[in-house]
């Protein structure tokens, strides 16, 4: 299982506004070793932000994203208290879910 | 020139200035894009993960004693944290030493973990193959004093012993470059590339300057601590490899941090 993430969320005038870090390597499959073999390829290639079992983001990421990534959306909607869950995947299969309570703002 | 020319000429000088204009325009706002660019990505600073590392690591046993570093005095009584680095480097009565923080941690992990001090300086920066305990322990500590008014004291006399020594390793010309601190910053309003320079003698500078270490480097993926910037400072002067955390860094980080007295801490920062 992949890192824990860091997510804010915050509600003001009716629109969620979700702040979220992740931790990962994000190897591009390009680079290499000091000796020359190939560091493989190693990201994250999709994100997904659920609000009460709806998916308010859905994002496919590739090998230009930079190491430990940072994404900010918003979506109209959203209520104190409430939960959002955002999950990731790699192309190693790894996986990351993690759960942020909206703030009011 | 008759009339007719001057009329050509007319649109085509309105249309340089305006070349004019836009050049200055953009001149003008390269370092504030960077400062723009700051303020987007501070707000997720990766350097948070490695405080979390650190904070982790401060509470688990480790090394051949089995404790944790909870009993670690930085100056403040055993175990206290918060506020903590805004007042160091200082002078410890045990180790009869002036010492910073990443100095002051090996003598903790040595002392109660028991772990040889060689192990620890054999590789104290993190790399991209492997994070350092000392580097993320450092990130937690100084993410304590976050909002606290820098205060370092030189009231005791080895204390200033190492601001003195500090000052002139600041303004010492040595190497195949005839480099020193001061060449870099000791002037105003001048840059490398796209970099700000700091003016260290300049209170301002200086505090935010100080402020912003450790930091986050995005080009590097890696959270930095402030013997790493030091050394690295030596290592752009060509100048031998300093040992970590050796008088010689504690008493060039004393004079910085005296500078920077006055201004509130701000760090884990975030770097280019």
């Amino acid at each position: 299982m992949g890192k824990p993430m860091k997510i804010r969320a915050a509600v003001k005038d009716g629109v969620t506004e979700v702040k979220i870090l992740m931790q990962h390597e994000m190897e591009t499959g390009l680079r290499k070793e000091a000796d020359g073999t190939l560091v493989p390829a190693w990201f994250i290639t999709e994100v997904k932000a659920q609000y009460q079992g709806r998916t308010v983001l859905e994002t496919q990421f590739g090998q230009s994203v930079s190491k430990n990534p940072y994404l900010l959306f918003r979506f109209k909607g959203g209520a104190a208290g409430e939960t959002i869950t955002v999950s990731w995947v790699d192309n190693k299969g790894d996986t990351r879910s993690d759960e942020v309570t909206i703030a009011a703002n | 020139m008759n009339t007719s020319n001057v009329k050509k000429l007319i649109p085509l000088l309105l249309l340089a200035t305006s070349c004019a204009a836009t050049a200055a325009e953009s001149e003008i706002s390269d370092s504030d894009r960077i400062a723009q660019y700051r303020e987007m990505i501070s707000d997720g600073n990766p350097a948070d993960f490695d405080e979390m590392r650190g904070e982790e690591l401060w509470k688990t046993v480790a090394g051949p004693k089995q404790a944790t570093l909870e009993k670690c005095d930085l100056g403040k009584g055993a175990g206290v944290v918060k506020g903590v680095y805004a007042e160091l480097p200082r002078y410890f009565k045990d180790t009869g030493m002036v010492q910073d923080l990443e100095s002051r941690l090996l003598t903790c992990m040595t002392t109660l973990q028991g772990i040889p001090e060689e192990e620890i300086t054999a590789k104290p920066f993190a790399s991209d193959k492997k994070a350092s305990d000392i580097s993320s322990l450092a990130s937690y500590v100084v993410g304590q004093s976050k909002g606290i008014k820098m205060a370092v004291s030189t009231k005791h006399p080895k204390a200033k012993e190492a601001y003195e020594i500090g000052k002139r390793i600041f303004n010492y010309r040595a190497g195949p470059y005839d480099f020193a601190c001061s060449t870099c910053h000791a002037t105003s309003n001048v840059r490398i590339r796209m970099q700000d320079l700091p003016n260290l003698n300049v209170k301002k500078d200086a505090q935010t300057a100080y402020a912003s270490w450790p930091a986050y480097r995005v080009s590097q993926g890696l959270t930095r601590s402030f013997q790493w910037r030091l050394n690295d400072c030596f290592r752009q002067q060509r100048f031998p490899e300093p040992k970590f955390a050796s008088e010689a860094t504690v008493a060039l980080t004393m004079f910085l941090a005296v500078g920077a007295n006055g201004g509130e801490y701000a760090g884990p920062g975030l770097k280019r």
